[in-house]
C-alpha cells in the first residue's frame, strides 16, 4: 500500500522521460500522457478510500526515519486534491490532443509538450504529497519550470512579455520561498512538516507569527492574493486555452494547498490572523471588480479566478473546522469549474476568432452545445443553487457566520457580494459572446499564437473533455453530502494535527 | 545558534543589491537581480546550518565537531535549481530582445488603458494641451494583440 504514495510522482517523471524519447511518434506520445494520468486518477481513488479508512499512508524512502530521510504522506485532504487534479490534467490533455489533431493532423508530434505537461503533473502531485518543506520547494520548482515551458511554447511578442513577467515574479517568489526555509531551518533545526509543530511551538510568539506571514507572502505570491496578484491576469490569458485551463485550475491551488497545510500543520491561530481575513475580503472585492471592467474574455476569467482565490483564503483565516471544511470543497470545486471554463472560452474563441466581448456575439444560436458548456460552469461559479458553487459557498458562509467576530461577519458579507458581482460578469459574458446575431468568424490578427483560431472547426475530443469536467462538477454538486463529510473529516485532521504527526513519526515521536 | 556577523552583512548586502536591481527597467539588470538574490538565498541556507565545522562524514571526527550537512544538501539543491532557471531566463531575454529590439520592462495591459484613456480625456477637455506632453518619460505603447481589438 505505502508504494502507491509513490507512484503519482514517478510515473509521470518516467512518463516524461519516455515521451522526449518517443518524440517522433504522436500517438506513444499521446497514449503514453492519457494512461499515466488515468492511472494517477485510479491510484488517487485508492488512496482516498486508503487513508478514509485507515488514517494517513506514509511512505519513507531509502528506510530513513521521519525527521531525517525525505517522507511522502497522503491524507485526506492530499488524496482528495490528488483525485480532482488527476481528472482535470487528464481532461485538458484530452482537450489538448483534440485541437492539435484538429489543427494540424493525426501525425504531427509535439516534441515538448507532453512531456512537459507530464513533468507539470509530477511537480504538482509532489507538492500534494510531499511531508517536508524543502520537498515542497522541489514540487514547486517542477511545476513551474514545466509551466515556464508551457507559457513560452511558440513565443511571440505579447507573449514573451507576458511570460517574463510570470517567470520573473515566481522565481522571486522561490527565492523568498529558499530563504523562508532558511530562516525556518535556523529557528528549528528540521523541515519535516510533522516535526515542526513541537519545534515551533517552543519559539517566541513574535518569531512564530513573522514565520507564518513570510509563508503567507511566498505562497500567497502563488496563489495569487492580492495584492501579489498582478501578474496572474496579465501572464495567464497570453497562453493557449488547454494551457491557461490548467494553469488556473491548478496553480494557483497549489499555493493555496501549501497555505492550508503549513499554517494549520505548523503554527497557530493568533490574533494576527485579522490580516488574513482583511487581505481574503480584499483579494475578493478587487479581483471581482477587475473583472467587470474587462472586455477580453480571457482576462475576465483570469480576474474572477483571483476573486475566488480569495474565498478560499477567507476559510483558512476562519481556523475552524465548518472554515477548513468549507475551503476543501471550494478548492475542488473550484479546480473543476475554473478549468471548465477555460477550457469553454478556448473553445468559443475558436469559433468568434477574437477574445474581445464586444467583437463577438451570436454564439448561444450557432453553438447551442458550447453554450451549456459555458453556462453551467458559469453558474457554480456564480453559485446560484443547485450547482457546485452554492454548495461551496453555502458552507463558507456558515462558517463566516458561526464564528460571529465583526471582522468575520464583515468578510461574510463581501462574499456573498463578490457572488452577485461574479454573476454579474459572467453575465456580461453571456449578453456579449451569446447572444445577439451570429457574427462571421473574425480573421486570426495572429496565427502563430494559438490564441485565437476562428476556424470554427472543434473536434468530438475537446467537445468530451470540456463535457466531462462539466460533468464533474455537477457530479461534485450530487454527491455534495458524502463530499462534506468528507472535507469536515479532513478539516479535523488538520486542525488537529495528531493523526498526521503520529503517522510520520510513530506513536512515541520518532527519532526526535 | 550563533552566526558569523560577516556573513550577516554580506547577506544583508546581497539581499539589498538583488532586490534594488528588481525594481530597475532594464532586462539585463532584473536578470542579474535575480541571480544576485539567489546567491543571497543560497548563502542563507548555508549560514542557517549553523559555524563552519568538520565535514560530516563517519569516522572522520567527533560528531560534535561536524558541521550540520543538512543545508548543504538543500543548498546544493538549491543552486542547481537557480542556475537551470538563470540560463532559462537568459534564454527568455534573449528571446524577447530579438522579438521586441530591446531589453526594457514593458508596462502592464493595465497601465497602458489607463494611460490611453487618460490622453482621451485630455483630448476632450484641454485641447491646448499636448496629449504627448503627459505621457512624457512613458515608452509609447506599442500596437500588440493585448489592445483591445
Amino acid at each position: 500500500m505505502t508504494v502507491l504514495v509513490a507512484l503519482p510522482v514517478l510515473l509521470p517523471l518516467f512518463a516524461a522521460a519516455l515521451s522526449l524519447i518517443a518524440g517522433r511518434s504522436p500517438r506513444v506520445q499521446r497514449l503514453l500522457g492519457v494512461g499515466v494520468l488515468t492511472a494517477i486518477a485510479a491510484i488517487a481513488v485508492v488512496l482516498l478510500l486508503e487513508t478514509d479508512r485507515n488514517g494517513p499512508v506514509v511512505l519513507q524512502f531509502g528506510g530513513y526515519a521521519a525527521p531525517f530521510g525525505i517522507t511522502l504522506v497522503a491524507d485526506r485532504l492530499s488524496a482528495l486534491l490528488l483525485l480532482v487534479s488527476a481528472l482535470v490534467t487528464l481532461a485538458v490533455l484530452i482537450f489538448s490532443i483534440g485541437q492539435r489533431i484538429t489543427d494540424y493532423g493525426r501525425q504531427t508530434a509535439s516534441t515538448a509538450f507532453h512531456p512537459m505537461y507530464l513533468m507539470l503533473c509530477a511537480g504538482v502531485s509532489l507538492a500534494y504529497l510531499t511531508g517536508d518543506l524543502f520537498n515542497l520547494f522541489v514540487a514547486f520548482e517542477i511545476m513551474l519550470a514545466s509551466s515556464y515551458v508551457l507559457i513560452t511554447r511558440r513565443t511571440t511578442a505579447a507573449r514573451v512579455r507576458a511570460s517574463m513577467t510570470y517567470v520573473i515574479v515566481s522565481l522571486t517568489s522561490s527565492l523568498l520561498f529558499i530563504t523562508m526555509i532558511a530562516l525556518v531551518y535556523a529557528a528549528t533545526g528540521t523541515v519535516n512538516l510533522a516535526a515542526l509543530p513541537a519545534k515551533i511551538a517552543e519559539l517566541d510568539a513574535g518569531v512564530q507569527s513573522s514565520l507564518a506571514l513570510f509563508m503567507v507572502v511566498v505562497f500567497g505570491i502563488k496563489a495569487a492574493l492580492v495584492p501579489m496578484h498582478f501578474w496572474l491576469p496579465d501572464s495567464y490569458p497570453t497562453a493557449p486555452a488547454p494551457i491557461t485551463a490548467v494553469f488556473a485550475g491548478l496553480l494557483t491551488k497549489v499555493g493555496v494547498y501549501a497555505l492550508i497545510r503549513t499554517q494549520t500543520l505548523v503554527f497557530i491561530h493568533d490574533a494576527s490572523w485579522t490580516v488574513l481575513l482583511v487581505i481574503a475580503m480584499l483579494t475578493m472585492i478587487i479581483g471581482v471588480l477587475g473583472a467587470i471592467a474587462q472586455n477580453d474574455l480571457n482576462r475576465m476569467l483570469s480576474f474572477l479566478l483571483v476573486s475566488h482565490i480569495g474565498y478560499m483564503l477567507f476559510g483558512l483565516a476562519l481556523f475552524t473546522v465548518l472554515g477548513l471544511a468549507g475551503v476543501i470543497l471550494y478548492v475542488v470545486h473550484h479546480i473543476t469549474v475554473q478549468a471548465a471554463l477555460f477550457l469553454t472560452s478556448g473553445i468559443i474563441t475558436r469559433h468568434t476568432g477574437t477574445v474581445s466581448l464586444q467583437a463577438m456575439s451570436g454564439v448561444a444560436k450557432a453553438y447551442p452545445l458550447v453554450a451549456v458548456l459555458f453556462a453551467l460552469p458559469a453558474l457554480s461559479l456564480a453559485g446560484i443553487p443547485p450547482f457546485s458553487g452554492f454548495v461551496a459557498k453555502i458552507a463558507l458562509l456558515q462558517a463566516g457566520a458561526a464564528v460571529g467576530t465583526p471582522v468575520a461577519y464583515a468578510v461574510t458579507a463581501a462574499a456573498v457580494v463578490t457572488s452577485l458581482l461574479t454573476l454579474f460578469a459572467v453575465t456580461k459574458i453571456w449578453v456579449g459572446a451569446f447572444w445577439g446575431k451570429v457574427a462571421e468568424p473574425h480573421a486570426d490578427p495572429d496565427p502563430t499564437d494559438e490564441v485565437t483560431v476562428g476556424t470554427g472547426s472543434t473536434s468530438k475530443g475537446m467537445l468530451v473533455a470540456t463535457g466531462g469536467l462539466v460533468a464533474v462538477s455537477v457530479l461534485i454538486a450530487v454527491f455534495a453530502g458524502p463530499l462534506a463529510a468528507m472535507s469536515e473529516r479532513a478539516a479535523a485532521d488538520l486542525l488537529d494535527g495528531g493523526a498526521y504527526q503520529t503517522a510520520v513519526l510513530g506513536a512515541d515521536g520518532g527519532g526526535r | 545558534m550563533t552566526v558569523n556577523i560577516t556573513m550577516v552583512i554580506v547577506l544583508a548586502g546581497l539581499y539589498t543589491v538583488g532586490f534594488y536591481l528588481l525594481m530597475q527597467r532594464s532586462l539585463m539588470r532584473v536578470i542579474l537581480g535575480i541571480v544576485i538574490l539567489g546567491h543571497g538565498a543560497n548563502l542563507f541556507l548555508q549560514v542557517a546550518g549553523g559555524p563552519p565545522g568538520e565535514p560530516a562524514f563517519v569516522g572522520s571526527a567527533v560528531i560534535q565537531a561536524m558541521v550540520d550537512p543538512l543545508p548543504q544538501a538543500l543548498a546544493l539543491t538549491a543552486i542547481v535549481i537557480t542556475f537551470a532557471l538563470t540560463t532559462f531566463l537568459l534564454a527568455l531575454a534573449y528571446r524577447s530582445w530579438a522579438l521586441l529590439g530591446h531589453d526594457e520592462v514593458q508596462d502592464d495591459v493595465e497601465d497602458r488603458r489607463i494611460r490611453e484613456a487618460a490622453e482621451r480625456d485630455e483630448d476632450s477637455d484641454d485641447s491646448d494641451t499636448e496629449p504627448s506632453e503627459a505621457v512624457a518619460g512613458f515608452e509609447a505603447p506599442e500596437a500588440s494583440e493585448e489592445v483591445p481589438r
